[in-house]
């Protein structure tokens, strides 16, 4: 193919609905080769949910690679790196279909003026949604590369190779040309052709490798820059009047006192109260000396009494799994089992609270807000300031953990507003204490089950009710001939009544409350059948990938079958979550007189597909496992009404280093799959693991998380 | 209240005249422009903010300015030497101890601390002596890989 046989970039000035941002996007985005490609499905949600085409970069593509004239390699996409590791995997992916070297490899992420729409970063999508159009992409590149090539050494396409950023020939190695020199004075668009594979794993040379994540070296200098450390001249440090409890009122705020701090600039338009000064601990001050009175209203909820009040509300239920006839499966069971099971709610307390920094000048907005998805926060800031979207960009910095709660702006938001109302650079930091207040936190659930086992130890019925956790992680792997799953509230976010402040998704969101039900049940199933608890699971299951992964657990954790409770405080797993198979085995020691549980080792093994950096991926595991002991054994928010009554870390606990259990993963490559979700997948067993291990141990059931040492002697004095 | 105060940051001689009840981390943050070291709960709590004071890992978020008076600080800026990254934080870096990597300037200005007192530590040390500081990610194991591995290149000086 010759040259001028490639799409020109002036022919794509035909009419289309956004074809003056096209010309404006394509004449800043300089010269050299591009590749406009879409991934997966967020294309379509970005025209559905948004309802309005999106500003600043075309609407018919939602992320691009350029090949610069420098010969470095730029991804543009709308993802964030909160600590996922996605700026090493994704850049992996990149170079290796691209034969360049890593360190030619830049991943431009989550910056609303240069990068095409992105829905968000969550669900452990950014590998197994996006990985796949990026290799894509970056091989149908490497077939331009390989056809400019031929033209420039006059060699015949088939007789060139790749390799480290050029193109050679193969039969005089000597003879080549860098992709520098390919992509001069070019502009070249291309489309995916659909005609291109990608590698197969025989020929991975950077994928499937691990490696030491990219960002390190900035992280462990103190030089990485999180919201908090982007400091503007002449900026001010918010903070903002907050109510004692959700749905308050204010009724007056006296600012006459907050006013006579040196320095300090009070805002006050209607409820909105913020102090702002050059040092935030001098606002800090200021905020103290406003005196404002709140109407709080009224609530006898509490987080004792939650669960009666959300069964009470539930929206009626919606069918959301069915197989067989639940009538059948309870004829023709020998052994009924019944029980519900609860978990309170819990915060995602990030290590970097809430933060954002904003400029607003000359009718434009640019924010860098800690964020999971800089697209919703971009629309949300132009809301309220009233500018048109394109007026605002939104800029993500590193961010300090997420798991899901990073997904509302407020406080960019506020930011904006109060930049606007100031004229100045504004930062709005939380505290620990308003992180806990405007969480959105992982909403209080129940779940109730009744099944039955046959007389040879086979699940013949599953009657499954979950209410208010939603459906993910619901699905049913267990062999079952007549089951029923149905939700109640399908969704994190509870309908209005329901929950008393803003719940929202928490890692791997619902998973975790179905998980620990459904894993608890088949526990109580297996000793009604006088069987081991792995055995059970092996004899009720045909999905290979499950067996895989159970097998290999036990396998490395040296299994020896026992009816549990065993005294051994041995306790097993399953899930599934974002296309990835885990079954987990853990050891614990209870202590009987304190209720305390000591976790001391947990083995989990993995099938994700193909693993891209396993380096990476076993430490998202034993994140997974550390994070996950904490919703199982302390996390949970206290409140009375619309007050939040744990403010900071001595009332939440979370794991810490003495918990740290000896950690063994197992990853089965599946080097032929697609690569799968590895965020979140680990942290869903956690729950039904730990109860599993304790009733092992002690042979006491725990029906609701966290499992608390108060619950544990509760649980032990009724026995 | 407003005074001048004389300390040592990050091996350089400084005087600042600042109201010396505030808190050393928003002097760094703030007045120094120092933003490796970060704020995580206020309250002395979760170990962001760590930093050293004569060789001793405190929480900056709760020390008054007047507390470093004619004292050294280091900060997480101040770690590596003639370009030359410190054993931890090549450990670190080596050991994959991070993910988010908001906690990690604590971590390790606190680990350099415990080393301070344990040069060779036990796991066991170093689960007591980082038991302070929080990490929401969960490296917690590669955390201690790191801090062996650090305190063993440091045998001998450093």
């Amino acid at each position: 193919m010759k040259n001028d046989e490639y799409t020109g970039l002036e022919f794509l000035e035909q009419p289309s609905g956004n074809e003056i941002n096209r010309r404006d996007f394509f004449k800043t985005a300089g010269s050299g080769i591009f590749l406009l490609f879409t991934i997966g499905d967020s294309l379509m949600s970005a025209q559905d949910r948004q309802g309005r085409p999106q500003r600043g970069v075309p609407t018919d593509f939602n992320a691009f690679l350029k090949i610069g004239e420098d010969g470095r390699v730029s991804c543009y996409v709308g993802k964030i790196e909160m600590g996922q590791g996605v700026v090493t995997s994704l850049g992996q992916m990149l170079a290796d279909e691209l034969d360049a070297p890593l360190e030619s490899v830049d991943m431009v992420m989550g910056d609303t003026d240069l990068c095409p729409w992105d829905m968000g970063t969550f669900g452990s999508l950014s590998t197994r949604s996006f990985g796949p159009s990026l290799r894509m992409a970056g091989a149908e590149a490497r077939q331009v590369l390989l056809e400019l090539g031929s033209d420039y050494l006059k060699v015949p396409t088939d007789r060139l190779t790749t390799e480290n950023g050029f193109v050679l020939d193969s039969t005089s190695e000597q003879h080549k040309v860098a992709y520098a020199q390919l992509a001069k004075g070019k502009k070249i668009e291309r489309r995916p052709t659909g005609k291109v594979s990608v590698k197969k794993p025989g020929e991975f040379r950077i994928m499937n490798k691990s490696l030491v994540r990219r960002d390190a070296q900035e992280k462990v200098t103190g030089k990485a820059k999180y919201a908090g450390d982007i400091q503007l001249p002449g900026m001010l440090h918010a903070r903002i009047l907050r109510p004692p409890a959700h749905d308050s009122k204010l009724i007056s705020a006296d600012i006459s006192e907050a006013k006579r701090v040196d320095g300090v600039q009070v805002i006050k338009e209607g409820d909105f109260v913020a102090v702002l000064h050059k040092y935030p601990d001098v606002a800090d001050v200021a905020l103290s000396k406003v005196k404002a009175k709140f109407e709080i209203p009224k609530s006898d909820l509490n987080d004792k009494n939650i669960f009666d009040h959300l069964l009470k509300v539930a929206p009626a239920g919606k069918v959301v799994a069915k197989e067989g006839s639940l009538q059948a499966g309870e004829s023709g069971a020998k052994t009924l089992v019944e029980a519900t099971y609860f978990n309170d709610y819990v915060a995602h307390s990030p290590m970097e609270p809430h933060t954002a920094v904003a400029i607003v000048e000359g009718g434009k907005a640019t924010v860098w807000p800690s964020t999971q998805n800089p697209f919703t926060a971009k629309e949300e800031i132009a809301k309220e300031l009233g500018f048109p979207s394109e007026n605002v960009r939104v800029i993500t910095p590193f961010v300090g953990g997420g798991f899901g709660g990073k997904t509302r702006n407020l406080q960019a938001v506020e930011a904006a507003r109060l930049s606007k109302m100031t004229g100045k650079p504004v930062q709005v930091a939380y505290s620990r204490k308003e992180e806990f207040f405007y969480d959105a936190f992982r909403p209080a659930a129940v779940v109730k089950i009744k099944s039955g086992i046959t007389e040879k130890g086979k699940i013949s019925l599953w009657d499954y009710h979950v209410y208010f956790a939603g459906e993910r992680g619901s699905q049913m792997f267990y062999d079952i001939p007549n089951y029923s799953t149905i939700a109640y509230n399908s969704s994190w976010v509870g309908a209005a009544g329901s929950h008393p402040f803003l719940t929202g998704p928490w890692r791997a969101p619902g998973n975790n409350t179905n998980s620990y039900a459904r894993e608890v049940q088949i526990d109580m199933m297996a000793e009604k059948a006088g069987m081991d608890p792995v055995d059970f699971r092996l004899q009720n299951m045909v999905n290979k990938k499950m067996l895989g992964v159970l097998k290999a657990a036990a396998e490395k954790f040296g299994w020896k079958p026992a009816k549990s409770p065993s005294g051994r405080g041995f306790g097993v797993a399953c899930g599934i979550d974002a296309g990835t198979f885990v079954a987990s085995i853990a050891e614990v020691e209870v202590n009987m007189s304190t209720g305390g549980v000591k976790v001391k080792r947990v083995v989990c093994a993995q099938d994700m597909g193909l693993v891209i950096n396993p380096e990476g991926a076993t430490i998202q595991m034993e994140g997974c496992i550390m994070m996950g002991l904490g919703y199982a054994l302390t996390e949970r928010v206290m409140f009375k009404g619309g007050e939040v009554l744990n403010r900071n870390f001595d009332s939440y606990e979370i794991p810490r280093f003495s918990w740290l259990p000896k950690i063994e993963t197992v990853i089965l490559d599946d080097k032929g799959a697609d690569p799968q979700g590895g965020g979140e997948p680990a942290i869903v067993v956690m729950g039904g693991l730990i109860a599993n291990a304790i009733y092992d141990a002690i042979g006491v059931r725990l029906y609701q998380l966290p499992m608390t040492p108060e619950r544990i002697k509760e649980a032990l004095k009724k026995t | 209240m407003t005074e001048t105060i004389k300390f040592k940051l990050n091996g350089k001689p400084l005087q600042l005249t600042a109201d010396t009840d505030r808190m050393l981390l928003w002097v760094l943050r703030t007045d120094l422009g120092l933003t490796g070291t970060k704020f995580g709960c206020g309250e002395s709590f979760c170990g962001a903010c760590t930093v050293l004071v004569n060789d001793l890992a405190v929480r900056s978020c709760s020390t008054p300015l007047k507390y470093v008076h004619d004292k050294e600080i280091v900060t997480i800026e101040g770690l590596a030497k003639d370009g030359r990254l410190h054993p931890l934080q090549k450990a670190f870096m080596d050991h994959d101890a991070l993910q988010c990597g908001y906690c990690t300037p604590g971590m390790i200005m606190n680990a350099y601390s415990l080393l301070k007192k344990h040069p060779r530590p036990s796991d066991a040390e170093i689960v007591e002596g980082m038991d302070d500081n929080f990490c929401r990610c969960g490296a917690h194991t590669r955390i201690v890989q790191a801090i062996h591995v650090a305190a063993k290149e440091m045998e001998g000086g450093r």
